[in-house]
């Protein structure tokens, strides 16, 4: 049971939580609780890594009220787009917060208009004007450089603006949220079957991911274990996901430099992946396995091997880029040292997955936590110390042979296991829970919570790249902008999931 | 160095014809038939709303669909006797507007001699359809080889090809891009959410389908459509259509 807090206690309780940085903030969200008479509500949760569990506080405002506290992001700086999001969204502002300008509303909505209040209606379509100052550094000889929201290649949207000092970066600020859709509304009063579909479209490359910690929220709000093949199977769907994502990205960083060899090479593997996880799933992206319950299809025996075929090429495709990337010295020498994000800076920012490993910071939800089957899978987070674009890329490679090795594992697992249950029936009723799964990205949190009739109440999504979105900015400080697009591919940080 | 030569000649050519059939667990356009109960049942579980029944029979909006075999499944659970209604393993064909085909023909054969030059608009996807649009690029598709390429402004552009539902933080961009397109331009709504708009239904942040906010031509099924859907629509587009599918 969370602890619940007055306002004022805000700052004390977020350092007591935090016990000197030991325990990450995996998300602080809020939500409208005034029809049960308790007001408006900040949840803030921290990673409790030693117990594979998260834990945190209520912090409860009476909407008739004040309705300011103290920000904490000056003793935890991760905390700091969630508070600019909670203001948004609930209009709950953060006293002291460096940076109050909007995050997730652009110009065209109003300045009082808080759409995740319960007096909004999902479909509200107010216009009014608000501000968007972009930052931009000012002195003799500086320029900018604006670039987005629509940009050059078939990428999501965002809008940058560099202060240059000739060709090095001095600072970067960026307008995001352009994708924004407002998923965690649209969701609310739809049963979580009849949320699932938009749930699998948060995002394209987090499909899984974003599926899996939904269900696990929801089975943790009802209390429901899931059949022992689901789960194996959830988990082999997670590792195809993570190996295809991954194998695509280190097929794409080479484009930053414009490495071609290595970028086709990438190109016919990835190719084969997304083959492979049409025959498993139906579709590209996996999406229709993961249900609230357990799976919805079988992985047969003649997919293992397929599976098992298609592992063995790419493994022999992923072997010979790691080969290319090491004999090209040009290549390396554009990798290393380049947007280094070095240990602190990820500690301090709470990131998460390969960032934060890239980085010599250890953070892998497969280990810190405990669900799918990971616990049978012995492995460890595998980690590089020196936070640049080399190390982000290497963590991958890394990643992937341990990926290779868990996929035969987990079809081991699936042969061996006795139990033909794929799902277990669903009944809704009141309750809330948290899911959490690592995506290719990193660990992606969510947070349910299911009224009187089992309908959605609050879904609240805080994908990896959220996390680290904030890093980026960071790591490309002092290096030279045509070195940006190759940063950028090295974090692969999706919008879709950051915006929602 | 001796790496990339020896993986370069190693690699036989990986290009291939393009075949509209998937695997057989994909998710393609319905067929079959069920009785009238059977397909109300279908059409209350359909969350985009592209399920019409009349009497005993339905029809499809394909631009609506997400390809989630919610009909199918609701189907089968109802009418375990029948045949039913079962998914087709193939991609769902382009929607052309009549209008729209004429001026692909105008445009295409007289003008443009066949090229097209594509500029991609994200206007608020869930990346799918981004990622799939990258895949056209790989040497599996290569999508070089009939004419299209993807040029990075709007200015240079014959077409803008647009994915997601349209944002009300990216309306504006839409909008500018259509306009710096110019004379004569073509847009395509690639995929469900930028055809049909239903995907996250009616939201505070939405716009909507991406003809609410620019004269749209043509349209590709899917969610997200395969690259060979893209590469089909790509073809209607430059009026090869018919040709293809003989």
């Amino acid at each position: 049971m969370m602890t619940t807090i007055m306002p004022e206690a805000i700052l004390m309780a977020a350092e007591k939580m935090s016990a000197g940085g030991k325990h990450p903030l995996t998300a602080m969200f809020g939500r409208d609780e005034t029809a049960n008479g308790v007001g408006y509500v900040i949840y803030c949760y921290f990673e409790i890594p030693e117990n594979k569990t998260v834990d945190g506080f209520k912090v409860v405002f009476n909407p008739n009220g004040s309705l300011e506290y103290d920000s904490i992001t000056h003793i935890i700086p991760a905390a700091a787009w969630y508070e600019r999001e909670i203001k948004d969204m609930f209009g709950l502002v953060p006293k002291g917060h460096p940076d109050l300008r909007s995050l997730v509303l652009h110009e065209t909505f109003p300045e009082d208009f808080y759409p995740l209040r319960k007096n909004v209606k999902v479909n509200a379509k107010v216009r009014g004007e608000r501000q968007f100052k972009v930052r931009t550094a000012k002195g003799e000889g500086l320029f900018e450089v604006p670039v987005g929201p629509i940009h050059a290649g078939i990428i999501e949207p965002g809008h940058f603006r560099f202060s240059q000092a000739g060709e090095a970066m001095l600072q970067l600020d960026a307008k995001l949220f352009y994708t924004h859709r407002g998923i965690e509304k649209a969701v609310e009063g739809k049963t979580p079957y009849e949320a699932l579909p938009i749930v699998e479209r948060i995002c394209g490359a987090c499909s899984v991911s974003n599926t899996w910690s939904f269900c696990q929220a929801v089975e943790k709000a009802v209390n429901v274990k899931v059949p022992r093949r689901a789960e194996i199977i959830r988990t082999l769907l997670m590792e195809l996901e993570r190996i295809t994502n991954h194998v695509g990205d280190i097929g794409n960083i080479p484009a930053g430099v414009g490495f071609n060899p290595a970028i086709s090479l990438g190109g016919r593997l990835k190719e084969k992946l997304m083959r492979l996880c049409e025959a498993v799933a139906g579709n590209r992206f996996l999406r229709g396995m993961i249900i609230p319950g357990g799976v919805s299809m079988d992985i047969t025996p003649e997919l293992c091997d397929r599976i098992h075929q298609v592992m063995d090429e790419v493994a022999d495709g992923v072997e010979d880029m790691a080969t290319m990337f090491r004999e090209q010295e040009n290549f390396q020498n554009r990798i290393q040292t380049t947007g280094i994000v070095r240990n602190q800076t990820a500690m301090d920012l709470a990131m998460v997955g390969v960032g934060a490993r890239a980085s010599g910071y250890s953070h892998d939800s497969r280990c810190d936590f405990s669900y799918g089957v990971y616990d049978e899978l012995d492995f460890k987070p595998y980690t590089k110390t020196m936070g640049d674009v080399a190390a982000r890329l290497l963590v991958r490679i890394g990643e992937l042979s341990a990926s290779f090795e868990m996929v035969d594992k987990l079809i081991e697992l699936l042969n061996s296991c006795g139990e033909q249950e794929l799902s277990v029936a669903m009944e809704y009723n009141e309750g809330s829970g948290w899911g959490i799964s690592e995506s290719a990205r990193g660990s992606n949190f969510q947070y349910v919570a299911l009224d009187g009739d089992g309908r959605i109440d609050r879904l609240f999504v805080r994908s990896a790249s959220y996390a680290n979105w904030p890093a980026l900015p960071i790591a490309v400080q002092g290096d030279i902008i045509p070195d940006f697009p190759l940063i950028n591919k090295s974090f692969e940080l999706c919008y879709a999931c950051i915006d929602r | 160095m001796f790496k990339v030569l020896e993986r370069i000649f190693k690699d036989k050519l990986a290009t291939e014809k393009i075949s509209l059939a998937g695997s057989d667990r994909y998710r393609g356009p319905i067929e079959g038939s069920a009785n009238g109960d059977v397909l109300k049942a279908c059409a209350a579980v359909c969350p985009v709303k592209a399920f019409a029944v009349s009497g005993e029979d339905y029809t499809i909006d394909y631009k609506k669909c997400i390809f989630c075999g919610r009909c199918v499944e609701a189907c089968a659970n109802k009418a375990i006797n029948e045949s039913g209604l079962q998914h087709k393993h193939e991609d769902a064909l382009p929607v052309l507007l009549e209008s729209g085909q004429e001026v692909l023909q105008d445009v295409l054969k007289e003008k443009l001699g066949r090229s097209l030059h594509v500029r991609h608009l994200d206007a608020g996807s869930c990346n799918a359809c981004d990622f799939e649009m990258g895949a056209m690029s790989n040497p599996v598709y290569d999508l070089h080889r009939y004419g299209v390429h993807f040029v990075a402004s709007p200015r240079h552009a014959d077409m803008l090809m647009v994915t997601g539902v349209v944002t009300r933080n990216l309306e504006q961009a839409l909008k500018m891009s259509y306009d710096a397109l110019p004379e004569p331009k073509l847009v395509m709504a690639c995929g469900a959410c930028a055809a049909g708009g239903e995907t996250y239904g009616d939201t505070y942040a939405v716009v909507g389908a991406a003809d609410k906010v620019v004269p749209v031509d043509l349209y590709v099924p899917g969610c997200p459509p395969r690259p060979t859907a893209m590469i089909m629509g790509l073809l209607a587009a430059a009026d090869m259509l018919k040709e293809k599918m003989k």
